[in-house]
Formats: C-alpha cells, structure tokens, sequence
C-alpha cells in the first residue's frame, strides 16, 4: 500500500512537472527552442536531486547517475581537445603520418607517452613492473619539487607573522589585541596537541585555552559551511524562479 | 516537550525552502559592507595601470558555480572596466564552459575583443606541473588556446612570457588551488595573488592573509556580494544575501529552541 503511494506520487510529482512546462511554453514564458529546454532538463534535475529530502526515489537515482555519466565524458572531451591534441597528437603523432606535415615530429614527447602508457601496464600480470618505473619518476619528481616549497610557503611564512612583536611602535591597539591573541593561541593549541606530557597543572590549563581556540575555529568553519551549502540552495531556487518560472527579474 | 525532540526534519527542510523562496521574493535591501579582504582585492584591482596583465584561473566546477560565478562576473566586470587584459585558464576540466561563459558575456558588455583585450587559455591538467610550466615559459605551457589559435599570435599577451610578468592573479578556488598557486606559483615567481573561494573553504585561508601570501579574499556568496557592490554591479549575489541572512537567523533560533527545549526535556 505504502509502496503504490510513493508511486503515485511520483508519477503525480512528474505529471505536473509536464503540465507547468506545457503551460509555460505555450504561454511564451519558455522559447520553445534548444535554451528553452535545456532550462527544463536543468530544472527537472534540480528538483530531482532536491527530492531525496523527501526520501531516496527513481527520480534522484536517475539524476545521480546522470550527472556522473556526463562529467566523465565532459571530462574526457575537454581532455582530448584541452592537452592531449594540441600536446601530443598535433606535435608528435600528426607529423610523423601525415605527409602534409609543416613541423618535424617532436620525439621527446615520447618519453612522458610511454610513462604514461606504463602507468596503465598495472592491469597486466605480466607488465606490470614497469609501471613502477612511472611511480618512481612521478613520487621522485614529486617530492623533490614539492618539500622545499611547501616548507617555505607553509612553515616559514606562516612562522613569520606569528612572530609579530606586539608592541613595536605605531600600530593600533586593536592590532596589538590581535597579535596577543594569534600568540596565545599558537601557543595554547601546540601544547594542547603535546601528548607526551600528562596535561595537569600549568600545561593542562593552557591545553584547556588550547581546546577552546579549536572550538571557536570549529565554530568559524561550520557557520562557514553553512553559508556555502544554503548558498547553493539560494543559487537552484534563484535558477528555479528566475529562469524555469519567470518569476523573479 | 519530547515531540519536539522529534521534529521530522522535512519539516525544517520545507521552513528553510520558503524562507529563501519568500525572501527571494519579497525585495528587501539589506546594507552589504565590504569587508577589509575584499577591499584588499578591490584597491590593488584599482592601482593597476590600464594595460596591465590579470590572470584569472577558474579553478571550479558547476557544483561551486552558485557561489564562484557571481565572484568572476564582478571581478571580470572590475578588470574590464579599468581597461585591464585578462587571461583566463583553469585546471578543472568542468571549468571551461562556465568559464568561456563569464568571459565573453562580460567583455560584450565593455567591447572588448577576443585576443586583443583577452584571452581564454583553457583547461590543462598538471595542477603544480603545470604552475611550474606556466612560471618558465606561458607558451610551451599552453601552446594553443581554447579555440585553438597558436598562443604566440594572441595580441593580448604581448609582454607576456611567463607568470612573471602577471601583475595581478586572481584564483577562484573551490579546491586546494589557493595553495598550490602560493606554493609553487606566487613564492617562486614572485607574482602578487588575491583568492575567492567556497565559504566553506573561507577560514583555511585567513593565515594567507595574515601572512600576506593573499592580497585579498573573496569568502563564499557574502565575498561576491561584498564585490558586487564595490564595483557598483549588484547582480545574484547581492540578491543571494537576502535569504542568506534571513535563514541564518532562523537557523540561530533552531539552534536556541533545540537547545532550550533539550535542557528543559531533561528535568
């Protein structure tokens, strides 16, 4: 009984879906032409992923699905006409087939091919060890590239301003306030996260400081994340009122 | 008092859907003050000489396109209207359409031209490979644009050959881009870098600005309102802030009646 009443609603919920895209194009508010129903297509998957509020349905499944499909081949199309023609097959494959061909072949491009193609050698019982050869260059590479910037963008920089004298002449008291406050906190947060140390006495007041820092940072950032997932809610229901119903200007 | 405690949540969905639809609505103005981050990007937008070179990576994708679009529409509209070239790239691949998007309906609005006024590089992958790349030489990094015209023959990126000689780059994150730009891009190639990003990404990136790794930051739909007003382009994110503020009050109540309703469900 329970079942054949999500039906029906579903089935209701689709129906009238029709009846306002029917309406609306015939009253003029939609173009009947290819942005007229992308519109549609775009509100209908709107309110289909919107409707697993509701509860899980074939709606929301089917949007789910659809939206996976569609990134995995946008993703390879840009990626054929974004890197892989103009960076390897217009430099490198064109020329050496092509008897049209106004530029020479550029053969270094073979080397970062065949890693690549090693790379995919791991789905081969018998191959697979070269693709260790590409894990080595790419972790290689990797690590040599990025330790001594991220010690200096992220350690030593940061360091830097935590190091602010707090009264050094000429800066406002607010900015002085500030940089106490950065102090404490870096400070009380390092010892709160010491674990060799029993936190008792001095060092389990500071941790206590430390811990209410952590959660006033906490605080920040899930009011943040508030604001960010009703902004995309904002965001459909403006698409949704703006462009499918006309409703807003 | 404990059928309280057992709200149907739908019932909270539904409050929340017709608090954003009737303070869509219902036209209310609400003051938008900008904050000292978002000025950040907005003076140093407003110092550059006209002719200036501003890059604009759109590091997203449509899942972030309701809080990072209105962002690059302002900044696009700031940069154009001080007669500055724009070059745009991105390394998402979800990026270019919405990118190519922000692009050509902004720079219709001030006549400006394709590979004269600016240019559209487009997706690579790499992430810091390709920053590295950018940083050494912009034409072997992207030899062609996004539609295909060879990079050297672009007008708009004469005096250009790596990032340099960028005076301004403006990164609109909804990943670890930000960070990935100072690492390997701002602190080896010296360039000056503001950010706008997803609210949700906002405090992860307030020590860049106090490190002044950041010149500004555009933090989520109250960053792209904020901006909006500045350049005086009151658009979605500007109309956005209405519900925002008024769900966030209903919010905070939820909050005070659960709580409230908890302590007394306990006595």
């Amino acid at each position: 009984m329970r079942k054949n009443s999500n039906f029906f609603i579903l089935i209701g919920t689709i129906g009238l879906f029709v009846c306002i895209n029917i309406f609306l194009m015939a009253s003029g508010k939609l173009p009947f032409s290819s942005d007229g129903f992308g519109i549609i297509l775009g509100a209908g998957l709107t309110l289909a992923i919107y409707s697993f509020l509701y509860k899980d349905n074939p709606a929301f499944k089917i949007a789910e699905n659809l939206y996976v499909g569609v990134s995995l081949g946008y993703t390879i199309i840009i990626t054929w006409f974004n890197f892989l023609k103009p960076d390897l097959y217009d430099p490198l494959i064109v020329p050496i087939f092509s008897k049209t061909a106004t530029r020479d072949p550029r053969y270094a491009l073979l080397i970062p091919s065949l890693l690549g193609i090693f790379m995919l050698l791991r789905f081969s019982k018998k191959l697979s060890w070269l693709s260790r050869w590409t894990f080595a260059f790419v972790v290689g590479l990797g690590a040599g590239v990025s330790i001594p910037r991220v010690i200096s963008a992220f350690i030593l920089e940061q360091i830097k301003p935590s190091l602010n004298p707090v009264f050094s002449g000429g800066e406002t008291m607010l900015s002085s306030i500030n940089t106490l406050l950065i102090m404490l906190g870096v400070i009380s947060v390092l010892i709160y996260f010491i674990f060799s140390v029993e936190h008792k006495g001095a060092i389990g007041k500071v941790s206590k400081i430390g811990i209410w820092f952590l959660m006033i940072s906490f605080g920040a950032s899930f009011g943040y994340t508030v604001m960010g997932r009703l902004s995309l809610l904002i965001g459909r229901i403006q698409f949704l009122l703006r462009d499918w119903l006309g409703i807003l200007q | 008092m404990e059928r309280f405690l057992r709200i149907d949540r739908r019932i909270i969905f539904a409050i929340i859907t017709v608090a954003v639809i009737v303070s869509l609505v219902l036209r209310f103005e609400l003051p938008i003050p900008a904050s000292e981050p978002v000025h950040g990007i907005y003076k140093k937008i407003e110092s550059l000489p006209a002719g200036s070179h501003v890059m604009v990576a759109f590091d997203y994708d449509p899942s972030s396109k309701e809080e990072l679009q209105p962002m690059s529409i302002a900044f696009l509209h700031h940069c154009f209207s001080r007669d500055l070239k724009v070059i745009g790239m991105t390394h998402y691949p979800g990026a270019p359409g919405l990118a190519e998007q922000a692009l050509t309906s902004v720079a219709s609005q001030y006549q400006k031209k394709y590979g004269e006024d600016y240019v559209f590089l487009g997706y690579k992958p790499g992430s810091a490979s390709l920053v590295i790349n950018m940083g050494e030489n912009l034409y072997s990094a992207f030899p062609k644009d996004f539609y295909g015209n060879e990079t050297t023959t672009l007008p708009a990126l004469q005096g250009v050959d790596s990032l340099r000689e960028i005076d301004y780059l403006f990164d609109l994150a909804a990943g670890t881009t930000i960070e990935m730009w100072i690492a390997f891009g701002k602190e080896k190639y010296k360039f000056e870098l503001g950010a706008g990003c997803t609210a949700v990404m906002g405090p992860d990136m307030y020590p860049f600005l106090q490190s002044k790794q950041l010149t500004g930051l555009l933090g989520g739909l109250k960053g792209a309102a904020e901006y909006e007003a500045l350049v005086g382009k009151k658009a979605r994110a500007v109309s956005g802030m209405r519900p925002q503020s008024v769900v966030h009050v209903i919010i905070i109540l939820f909050v005070i009646f659960g709580n409230v309703i908890y302590f007394l469900s306990k006595r």
